[in-house]
């Protein structure tokens, strides 16, 4: 063995890994001159919604079943906040981020004290409350949700209407939550997350509060995840009921460990081929949902780490045959 | 010398059973000292206690004179208590030398600050790799910890420990599942880092206790049998019926 930086892995992951998310962003500031922009927006909101929670199930090992919850609720505040009050739509997305943010100190300190499946049914049944709340009260407008939500100017000068100028805005945005998060998972930190999720009585042997820890992830969760809620509502000028569905937070699990969790790229490798699928089958109706379930259960099957695990085995073999040290 | 580590009427109830009753144990300074005793005599539900992973019934126990009864598991590091697990405990999908280095950061102010980069750890790398070549895993930094062999992450584990720089140490089992070359490897560890530090470990290895340990500690059914070095013990009638059976005494 040579010695290595600490910095890298043993694994040559992190090389294609940073190559391709490079190529990504390339393709993302291109690629509205080809495809319908608001498409792309859905993609983008969705990997950052997938990312946001691969925070929690990736990094700190535990299984929310109600992530939707923040999407929707920030969802709802934005598409309130932007259609009643005076303010701009920088303005009321920072509002949605605050407001889920808020909502996940509370939901993430009554459910951290409990593992596992316990975790998960926890987490479900806080987000079926949000759920039901929407549900009820009357300005939500139950079925139809809140329509119609004026996209603005950004800063009072750009208007936003233009779908292509809606696009890079989101692309801005976005690139915001996404590079916050790539720095939240490598730092200080980010390791004792790790550690907490690999060893959780040996961090606390070590002097970390492992509780205090995982809040930490799971606030910062909620809140990416209600950015992507807010721009994906200010979008499509709606936030509706599918928000804060159930099947949401399923789907987001899915992207996760489609793409493989606990890297970098597998939720954006998970939520591009989601949507995309979606997207593409939609013309079949309720069938999309019996593809999901197909692939679904292939993937789980016959990737050991979803699609990253599938490309980290191949540049092995690639390394392995070239010769070629990492 | 002084009492590092005492309890005083420490015990322990789970419903009816007690687990752990009354139990005085002391400490001292500089010694490496060992709590042994036959299946279900409470030793881990002691070690324990005293690690604060569980709360006794009654009782106090006190660190330096300093009642620390009350305070949670995450607070004894800083105190200057660090303790090992029976299983070996690595966080298994990070590096060898990441591993350490997580332990090394907790003292540091930007521990936990989310938006730092990781090069700002870096400073700890010199540290994190002296510490592993006193256990003799320098090669190994770049590996994930789970792909060890089970010697070699007991290794990582003390090299963990160690970063800490902890006053009194306790150990679950040091020596436990390992070959015969690792527990001779593990031993010489033990012994050099007991030079400067307290040590208490539960150990069913008695060939470790005897060469390894100035004074142990009997648990009987909960509650302390003997106290004494190794030869009182093993010659003690009590202690030879305890682990033996009456038909040996």
């Amino acid at each position: 063995m040579t010695t290595i930086d600490i910095k890298q892995q043993p694994v040559a992951r992190l090389e294609w890994e940073k190559v391709a998310l490079v190529i990504l962003l390339a393709l993302a500031l291109i690629a509205p001159s080809f495809v319908y922009p608001l498409f792309l927006v859905r993609i983008l909101t969705f990997v950052l919604f997938a990312s946001a929670y691969n925070l929690i199930f990736g990094y700190a090992g535990l299984l929310g079943f109600g992530h939707a919850a923040f999407f929707g609720l920030a969802s709802y505040a934005v598409a309130q906040s932007a259609k009643t009050l005076p303010i701009t739509p920088e303005i009321a997305i920072l509002f949605g981020v605050f407001v889920s943010a808020a909502m996940g100190v509370v939901f993430g300190w009554l459910a951290i004290r409990r593992q596992g499946l316990y975790f998960a049914m926890i987490t479900l049944a806080l987000a079926q409350i949000v759920y039901f709340f929407f549900a009820q009260v009357e300005w939500a407008h139950g079925e139809d949700g809140i329509q119609s939500v004026p996209r603005g100017h950004f800063l009072g000068l750009i208007d936003l209407s233009d779908n292509m100028v809606m696009y890079y805005f989101v692309l801005g945005v976005f690139l915001i939550g996404f590079l916050f998060l790539l720095r939240v998972i490598a730092s200080p930190y980010g390791e004792v997350l790790k550690a907490v999720r690999d060893n959780e009585a040996r961090a606390i042997s070590l002097g970390y509060d492992a509780n205090a820890i995982k809040l930490i992830a799971f606030t910062i969760s909620a809140g990416l995840a209600g950015l992507a809620g807010g721009l994906n509502a200010l979008s499509f000028q709606l936030a509706s009921l599918s928000d804060v569905h159930y099947l949401l937070s399923a789907e987001v699990i899915l992207m996760v460990l489609i793409g493989g969790a606990a890297t970098t790229i597998g939720p954006v490798l998970g939520a591009v081929v989601v949507v995309a699928m979606q997207n593409y089958f939609a013309p079949f109706g309720a069938w999309v949902l019996v593809f999901q379930g197909v692939i679904f259960v292939v993937c789980v099957l016959t990737m050991r780490n979803g699609i990253v695990g599938v490309i980290d085995m191949l540049a092995k073999a690639w390394v392995d045959k070239s010769g070629k040290a990492y | 010398m002084g009492l590092i580590l005492e309890t005083r009427d420490l015990t322990k109830r789970f419903g009816a059973f007690q687990a752990v009753s009354n139990v005085n144990l002391k400490v001292e300074q500089g010694a490496i000292h060992a709590l042994i005793g036959p299946n279900g005599a409470g030793k881990t539900t002691t070690f324990n206690l005293l690690t604060k992973f569980l709360q006794p019934t009654s009782g106090q126990i006190l660190f330096n004179g300093r009642d620390i009864t009350s305070a949670q598991p995450q607070d004894l590091p800083k105190a200057g208590i660090v303790r090992s697990f029976q299983i070996s405990a690595v966080f298994g999908e990070m590096t060898v030398a990441q591993n350490v280095r997580v332990a090394l950061q907790r003292q540091l102010k930007i521990a936990l600050q989310f938006w730092r980069p990781l090069s700002s750890l870096s400073q700890l790398n010199d540290k994190a790799d002296s510490l592993l070549e006193a256990v003799g895993l320098r090669d190994f930094r770049s590996i994930k910890a789970k792909e060890l062999s089970y010697g070699r992450k007991r290794a990582l584990e003390i090299a963990t420990t160690l970063a800490m720089d902890p006053e009194l140490l306790l150990l679950d089992e040091p020596t436990s599942g390992l070959g015969h070359e690792d527990v001779d490897r593990i031993a010489a560890l033990i012994q050099s880092f007991a030079k400067t530090r307290t040590l208490l470990m539960v150990e069913h290895n008695l060939s470790v206790v005897s060469s390894l340990c100035d004074r142990i500690t009997v648990l009987t059914r909960g509650s302390i049998l003997v106290e004494g070095n190794y030869n009182t013990v093993s010659r003690d009638p009590a202690v030879i019926e305890a682990y033996l059976g009456t038909g040996h005494a």
